[in-house]
């Protein structure tokens, strides 16, 4: 698990050696269509680190047995490491006690978990939600469900053309029936970094509680929830270097405490009769059956790994590049930015004139780069845009200026086939 | 890059940039929706029939390359075939993007519909092309029922 991180101290001016970084992750030395891979699709899922990897076979070599649930040695070992993986992420982003800290299969049950708990103790007929114009189907679909089940209404936060949330438009949303606000800290499709602090803050003046689905910045930057005064966090591991299968739901002790149990089963429970079952102490109470104990333990691996690269320098590497990606993508003809938000991390979303997004995406497939061509299960936002999709490509920390100079080269072999 | 131009031949770059038959029917009388839930490929289909004949054709929707010049260039080769041909080439249509059937394909037959072969070397690709043809087909069965999906 600790080797090869040498490279990674920090040092005086936060920066990335980025040659000795792309070497952690093996994937990164293969080729695609005979090039050299040139990943920009880190918005869907990121790549794994050696030490991710090593973390999850290395349990399954050695330490392999279920959490919480014997005392013979392996299952203490197995319980230590899945429990030393929460406390590593609660560090993550400031949480004051693991208790708060709740595993999930990643963000869109994180956000089921709270629509469906908070939901049932909580939103009544005739009380609203409200969400914005450029949340991902993960955080539209799971309020639109609670609504109809509740008979609450679904209020929607509009966007201005460059992406930007319409704060005075929220404001006025927001009134004695809001139950909850849900929205997203950095937009999937289009990169934005929404003013969160501010909006927990606004919504806090009427004692509304605040859900940031932050699957795309936890990647990028430090989310600290109780800087942020944030009552429910939810984010991906997979998305953050770490395995697939393990996502966090932080959540507020004084809120979690109140809500029903999301799903039952073995774990959840402190004592079960036929006639009536108690419930184990949080965080336990909302992890029902066998969690993904390799996926948490790899998401601690992950943070680590983080860690050790420091989150400074990690924001300065990629604020520069995506910045570099802007200008070189918006200065190529025919090529047109969609959305163009004050603040952005990660993403970059465009479309070249008179090519689809899904042939585009074949032709760079075919140069070795993956992109994601097509809505980004945000469509709202592209009705929004008038665009049936977009093409986007999406950084981290492992990218470069070279990988952006070979998109801009491909993007001309697009132009060249379409002759557009 | 020359397995790309295999795929984007001149005559599919050509009816994507000029779709031919593009837009409502005036006078259909069976129409069918097709669409791609995955990739938002979004086509329907319009028919004019009259006993077994195809009388006229046309489509309307957005999507990529592939999808737009395949729905052109099948109007452009359906129109005024019989219902029943039309349900031969589909089949040979078929064959030929996804080359499953095991003969060599019937260029004669096929005409300019040969133009897709091509799309056999991309399997992902296989959807965009056979949408508008199976949105014709809901449209030469049912007519007027609900759109038809390729997922």
């Amino acid at each position: 698990m600790e080797r090869e991180t040498g490279t990674m101290t920090r040092i005086a001016k936060p920066t990335i050696d980025v040659a000795a970084v792309r070497r952690d992750f093996p994937i990164l030395a293969r080729e695609v269509h005979g090039k050299p891979l040139v990943y920009l699709d880190n918005a869907a899922t990121s790549q794994k680190p050696r030490a991710v990897i090593d973390a999850v076979s290395g349990y399954y070599e050695s330490a392999n047995a279920n959490v919480h649930r014997g005392v013979h040695t392996l299952s203490v070992l197995a319980t230590e490491m899945y429990e030393g993986a929460r406390e590593k992420t609660r560090a993550l982003v400031n949480a004051a006690e693991t208790a708060e800290i709740v595993f999930t299969r990643g963000t869109t049950e994180a956000i089921n978990l709270v629509a469906s708990s908070f939901g049932q103790a909580r939103v009544r007929p005739g009380d609203e939600v409200v969400i914005s114009a450029m949340e991902h189907h993960s955080n539209i679909v799971p309020w639109q469900l609670l609504c109809q089940r509740a008979g609450a209404k679904l209020r929607v936060v509009p966007m201005e053309k460059s992406g930007d949330l319409r704060l005075d438009e929220y404001r006025k949303l927001l009134n004695e029936r809001t139950r909850i606000v849900a929205v997203a800290h950095v937009c999937n499709s289009l990169g934005t970094v929404n003013p969160i602090a501010e909006m927990i803050a606004i919504a806090h003046e009427r004692d509304i509680p605040v859900l940031v689905d932050g699957a795309q910045a936890v990647p990028h930057f430090r989310a600290d929830v109780r800087a942020l005064g944030a009552d429910f966090y939810a984010f991906s591991g997979h998305k953050m270097f770490g395995p697939t299968g393990a996502g966090v739901l932080y959540a507020r002790r004084a809120l979690l405490e109140t809500l029903p149990p999301y799903q039952g089963g073995g774990d959840m429970i402190a004592s079960v009769t036929f006639e009536k079952t108690t419930y184990n102490v949080l965080p336990h109470r909302f992890e029902a059956g066998t969690p993904d104990i390799a996926a948490a333990i790899g998401l601690g691996a992950a943070i680590d790994y983080m860690d050790a690269l420091g989150s400074d320098a990690i924001e300065a590497y990629e604020g520069e590049l995506v910045a570099y990606a802007v200008d070189a993508l918006s200065s190529i003809p025919g090529v047109t930015l969609v959305g163009t938000p004050k603040h952005r991390v990660g993403v970059v979303s465009f479309t070249i004139e008179g090519v689809h997004p899904h042939d585009a995406g074949m032709i760079l497939d075919h140069e070795g780069i993956a992109i994601r061509a097509g809505h980004h299960c945000t469509q709202p936002v592209m009705d929004f845009y008038g665009v049936p999709a977009t093409n986007r490509a999406s950084f981290a920390f492992y990218n470069t200026r070279d990988e952006v100079d070979r998109l801009v080269g491909a993007i001309a072999k697009v132009r060249e086939v379409f002759k557009s | 890059m020359s397995d790309m131009r295999e795929l984007y031949q001149e005559m599919i770059l050509d009816h994507h940039k000029h779709p031919r038959n593009f837009g409502r029917l005036t006078g259909a009388n069976r129409h069918a929706e097709g669409f791609n839930p995955l990739c938002g490929d979004r086509v329907t289909v319009y028919a004019l029939v009259d006993g077994d004949s195809i009388r006229d054709l046309s489509f309307e929707g957005s999507g990529c390359a592939i999808c737009m010049a395949s729905a052109s260039v099948m109007t452009d080769e359906l129109a005024g075939k019989s219902v029943d041909d039309a349900e031969q080439l589909f089949v040979k249509f078929h064959d030929l993007v996804t080359g499953e059937s095991a003969k060599e394909p019937d260029l004669d037959v096929l005409g300019k519909l040969a133009v897709f072969m091509g799309v056999r070397e991309f399997p992902v690709r296989v959807k965009c092309a056979t949408l508008p043809w199976h949105a014709l087909r809901a449209a030469l069965k049912d007519g007027e029922k609900a759109p038809v999906s390729t997922e």
